[in-house]
């Protein structure tokens, strides 16, 4: 049987939590000299303690620690003031060395929180833990017809990834979000990848795998209090994926409960091409990781002062940011949130910087410019226009020299390339007709060719005075001031 | 018991060791008696004193974040029972990553 989306959220009420992965943007691996970089030659950025060859020994790098502990202070955690790596045992060829170091029962970072916008809203997602770890390498297989894991005959293994530095950020279990959930979720995850960039701790590129999501669901019966069992969807690579991958498991959920069956603690794996998850291997048989303190590392101990060392280097926080930006240009949770979701809150702050209004800026960012970047397919902020140049164009309205239809043809302008709001006005020869005389020549001449219309007006149906502007915008091909010819017309007629 | 027949089996399976039946037999008796005698070391661990885990009580040694040099891929690859494509071949991995 199938649920829709609607009739699972009327009996039941979705629990959700996400495990983010993160690639750090160290220089080197975690325990070794290799560089950590994307799309090396395979097995070209590997050595013995990477490869896990007898004899060698790893040793933590300093600035991946400083990193985690950065997220952690801007996730409002906890430091531990001492903790250990742990072993993790296990047989998979993504790790050469048969384990697998990470953090198990001491994490560097614990009891966090991050306050996401949503739908006008703040919600606050708690942090249960934030822990450091190597990432595996990255595995072909081979024979398949589609190159994923099942009916491959054999994979084939590039260690370059192996031992890059990779925090592991655990939220504790959302409730309360209903409807929204699958929304919240995605807000989370966005909210987070644009701390990880203000911090500059990762480029945190989705589709390079550097930030890689599982996300877990559960529901429970309204009114009931009990939590249902949960399922831990892998392989949520993307924004999208993320809302798509809890409303898909909302759904699933709700039909097995609907149909009398119960929900399998088990790991789902999500396709991003149908948007549901399969089945994966069950908990039941998961493997046991055999977790013990890893010998070849000594224990962490940040000094309470690095920590402070490191709070003080923290840069403003997204949601601070927000904050400010949102008192500062007087504007309400959504229409903030329009811009933030729009990608456009960069641009109109350096818009704003560059002397525009607020409102002029958000006017050009959230109209004209975001229609032409959907046009393009791309981000509003990488446009070929720079926020200077909007402003520039927003005071060139504002003082008369354009009005809104030239400032469009300026703008075009521009992003063809063709230079400067200055120099597109000078080569399309666009600025608004502001010789008097000219104008009121061709306020005359408008009155004369519409007489009817003239003694409309006359009458007192001064409503009439567009057909008047309108014949002498296209006399002036576009070029006068609009406020001003209704004057002229109005003051000649009235 | 210290340790069960069912239990090493267990170990051997997570560790990719192959064990015969009458391996298990003659294994897992020997086992319970070593981890029986090491367990005398409990009754004299006094309270209040954490579990060791490293002797040295050495704490927060790093590493700068400075490159090294790498292994060339042949050398890197030199010791891997199977090459292609200039990566690690192995047998079909059987649950997802
Ligand atoms: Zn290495």
């Amino acid at each position: 049987m199938t649920v829709t989306y609607e009739e699972a959220l009327q009996r039941y009420e979705p629990v959700f939590g996400l495990e983010t992965h993160v690639e750090l943007g160290t220089t080197t691996k975690l325990f070794c000299g290799c560089p950590a970089v994307f799309g090396a030659e395979p097995n070209s950025r590997v050595c013995p303690v990477c490869l896990g060859l007898p004899g060698s020994l790893p040793a933590a790098n300093r600035r991946a620690i400083e990193y985690t502990i950065k997220i952690g202070l801007a996730l409002h955690c906890g430091i531990a003031s001492w903790c250990r790596f742990a072993r993790k045992n296990y047989f998979y060829p993504d790790m050469p060395k048969n384990f697998q170091i990470s953090q198990y029962d001491e994490p560097l970072c614990t009891d966090g929180y991050l306050d996401v916008l949503v739908g006008g809203r703040t919600v606050r997602v708690g942090i249960e833990r934030v822990h450091l770890e190597e990432d595996t390498g990255k595995s072909l297989h081979v024979g398949g017809a589609t190159g994923r894991i099942h009916g491959a005959e054999y994979s084939l293994v590039d260690y370059n990834r192996a031992g890059i530095p990779l925090v592991e950020i655990v939220t504790k279990p959302v409730p309360g979000t209903g409807f929204g959930a699958p929304g919240v979720a995605k807000a989370y995850v966005t909210e987070l990848r644009d701390l990880l960039r203000s911090l500059g701790v990762s480029d945190v590129r989705m589709e390079e795998g550097s930030l890689r999501c599982d996300v877990n669901t559960s529901l429970s019966v309204r009114g009931s209090g009990v939590w249902g069992t949960r399922t831990e969807t892998k392989n949520v690579n993307s924004l999208r994926s993320v809302e798509r991958a809890v409303r898909s498991e909302i759904e699933r959920q709700a039909a097995v409960l609907d149909g009398g069956g119960r929900v399998i603690q088990e790991t789902r794996h999500f396709h991003e091409d149908t948007g549901v998850t399969t089945s994966g291997r069950s908990k039941e048989e998961a493997q046991d990781y055999r977790y013990f303190p890893e010998p070849d590392l000594v224990p962490v101990a940040p000094p309470a002062e690095w920590v402070e060392e490191i709070r003080a280097s923290l840069p403003e926080l997204p949601s601070a940011r927000r904050a400010r930006l949102q008192a500062q240009w007087s504007l309400s949770g959504l229409e903030f949130e329009a811009l933030h979701n729009a990608g456009a809150v960069g641009v109109v702050e350096e818009t704003v910087l560059a002397g525009a209004s607020p409102a002029d800026a958000r006017k050009w960012w959230l109209g004209e410019l975001a229609r032409r970047a959907n046009d393009a397919g791309v981000d509003v902020s990488s446009l070929p226009i720079t926020p200077q140049a909007v402003a520039r164009v927003a005071a060139l309205v504002a003082s008369g020299t354009l009005n809104d239809r030239l400032a469009r043809e300026v703008i075009d302008g521009v992003l063809d390339g063709e230079g400067t709001p200055d120099e597109v006005v000078a080569a399309r020869g666009l600025a608004v007709v502001s010789d008097e005389g000219a104008l009121t020549a061709a306020v005359d001449e408008a009155i004369a060719a519409n007489p009817g219309v003239a003694a409309r007006i006359r009458d007192g149906k001064t409503s009439a005075a567009g057909v008047l502007i309108g014949a002498v915008m296209k006399a002036t091909r576009g070029k006068a001031d609009a406020a001003r010819v209704k004057a002229l017309i109005l003051e000649r007629l009235t | 018991m210290a340790i069960t027949r069912d239990e090493v089996a267990h170990l051997a399976r997570l560790s990719r060791i192959a064990l015969t039946d009458a391996e298990l037999d003659h294994l897992a008796p020997q086992l319970d008696q070593i981890i029986t005698a090491v367990a005398q070391v409990q009754e004299v661990a006094a309270e209040g004193i954490p579990p060791t885990s490293h002797a040295t009580g050495l704490v927060n040694v790093y590493r700068d974040d400075e490159p090294r040099p790498c292994l060339t891929p042949a050398d890197a690859l030199s010791q891997a029972p199977a090459v292609e494509q200039q990566r690690f071949r192995v047998p079909r991995i059987l649950a997802e990553e």
